[in-house]
């Protein structure tokens, strides 16, 4: 029962601290040391008053960026779970539908992002969203199926020992089941929900939009500018993330060891 | 009163299409109410199968089993079995209150009503205070007895238990074969148990149920005479002796039919 205080929590993330820190003095210091052009690698502190002198374009540019790659991520994962729970319901469905979401999640399906651009007007964040949808949509159905899938036998028996119907089988036994799977694709479909919109936006979009301008600053070689950028997805990027990790330990009480990264 | 058995199995066959296995055959079996009956054979003799079918979780090929007059189907939707598998099978997201509240929320019983049941059932199997606690928190004894709690909650006519103790040390096992036996004393019910431990059988039942393999028959019945309750001294009785030597007599006369590497599994998993 480690339910752990402040302090514990401290010292665990102390080593993962204490290599970012470093991490980021070795860069600043071998910039130095090495004599590294700006426009090869700006030095993390310049990268930083560039974040800040930056915000009033850089930030709500993020944002922008950030709806779509949200709006993407609800409706992906939305989608994807209630194929999902459609397939599991009838099996032969799944039967036919399964080796093809596989092979189809072997697809580097972040190529299609100019040609979604084309059917979508390139312009608007829904082109952006699409690409997001579609990343994120694969993992989420595959991993919330197979959680679907993975109820215990005896379990199911057992219910089946007290006369439950199948949707209280569902709703006590299956869905439980399959929740800690549904969160562990959640969290890589957050990050794939940034990574599209933002290779969205590389091949054309708003001003307004972070990938847009990430993409012109290094066009007119102004690194430290799209440094700042990447950093500004990074943190929203981490933060849809934890987003997601907050939800599941809402939701997801039951077994701290299972919670992990 | 044992006009009205519990449990009515008639010329019970059931043949499993893959492979096309006999798993039983013409099996005929009835028990009386408050009755302890353990069914005990090696692998393969169809006694877990058996149970399956008492509580209609498998259908059996031919012949009927009766629970209370009813069907097995019918005594289901009554809610009439409480099971206990080999595993504890708790759910993991529930804590130990509220696995045992299961059966109890499926058959619609008010909040308050179901907290005062889970009490009394926490009480029942000493577990008292670990209500609010994870079943990974438990040991696997603990896990076993909150299984048992939740199978007994709703006093369910038939308690059906396939091998509860058997993951569990001998220690453990022991000890929690007097807690059976005291619930069982405490409540009345009727009991079908399986085991692979003779003398798990003859120190719990009132009858011990001997089958045997290919196909799954029932080879003799061992009514124990010893008297309830049962103790820690009942396991030195001369007369637990005989008994288990009887049960395994009639594992042994089966295993003469069997091939030598049949029987030596045969025995190996009665001991």
């Amino acid at each position: 029962m480690s339910v752990g205080t402040a302090g514990d929590k401290l010292v665990e993330w102390l080593p993962a601290i204490a290599v970012f820190v470093l991490g980021i003095a070795l860069w600043e210091g071998a910039i130095s040391a090495f004599h590294i052009q700006q426009f090869l690698l700006p030095r993390p502190t310049q990268i930083a008053s560039t974040f800040w002198t930056g915000r009033h374009q850089l930030w709500p540019a993020g944002w922008y960026t950030f709806k779509e790659a949200l709006g993407g991520f609800l409706v992906g994962s939305a989608l994807g779970v209630l194929v999902a729970t459609f397939v599991a319901r009838f099996e032969a469905l799944g039967t036919a539908l399964i080796p093809v979401a596989v092979a189809a999640s072997a697809i580097p399906i972040i190529a299609f992002a100019p040609i979604f651009n084309a059917w979508l007007n390139p312009l608007s964040p829904t082109s952006k969203m699409a690409i997001a949808a579609v990343l994120c949509f694969l993992p989420v159905l595959v991993n919330t199926l197979r959680g679907l899938q993975s109820a215990s036998p005896r379990q199911i028996e057992l219910m089946r020992s007290y006369a439950a119907s199948e949707r209280e089988i569902w709703r006590r036994v299956r869905v439980p089941t399959a929740l800690p799977y549904l969160f562990t694709a959640l969290k890589v479909a957050s990050v794939l929900a940034m990574i599209g919109a933002i290779v969205g936006e590389y091949f054309g979009g708003a001003f307004t939009a972070l990938g847009v301008l990430i993409r012109s600053d290094a066009q007119i070689l102004d690194f430290t500018h799209a440094w700042a950028g990447i950093l500004v997805a990074s943190l929203l990027g981490l933060s849809l993330y934890f987003g997601v990790v907050i939800v599941e330990r809402m939701v997801i009480r039951w077994a701290p060891e299972s919670r992990g990264s | 009163m044992s006009d009205q058995p519990v449990v009515r199995i008639e010329k019970v066959t059931k043949v499993f299409p893959r492979g096309n296995v006999t798993a039983l055959q013409d099996i005929e079996l009835d028990i009386a109410p408050g009755e302890f009956v353990s069914l005990i054979g090696p692998s393969g003799c169809g006694k877990s199968t058996l149970l399956r079918v008492i509580g209609d979780l498998i259908e059996p090929t031919e012949g009927a089993v009766t629970v209370n007059g009813k069907t097995a189907r019918a005594a289901r939707s009554d809610h009439d079995y409480g099971i206990v598998f080999q595993d504890a099978v708790l759910f993991d997201w529930r804590t130990v209150s509220k696995n045992i509240a299961v059966p109890l929320e499926l058959l619609g019983w008010s909040r308050d009503r179901r907290a005062k049941r889970v009490d009394e059932m926490l009480e029942l199997v000493e577990l008292s205070g670990f209500g609010d606690h994870h079943p990974w928190q438990l040991s696997g004894g603990m896990q076993q007895r909150v299984s048992i709690a939740r199978a007994l909650a709703f006093e369910p006519a038939l308690l059906l238990m396939d091998e509860p103790f058997g993951a569990l040390d001998e220690m453990t096992r022991e000890r929690l074969n007097l807690e059976l036996l005291s619930i069982w004393q405490q409540l009345g019910s009727t009991v079908v148990f399986v085991t692979h431990s003779i003398s798990e059988a003859v120190f719990l039942s009132t009858r011990v149920v001997v089958m045997s393999p290919r196909p799954g028959r029932i080879a003799g019945v061992v009514p124990v005479d010893l008297a309830y309750p049962r103790t820690v001294e009942t396991r030195e009785d001369p007369r637990f002796f005989e008994l288990v030597t009887q049960v395994r007599e009639l594992l042994r006369k089966r295993g003469e039919h069997l091939l030598p590497e049949e029987e030596a599994s045969l025995l190996e998993a009665a001991e």
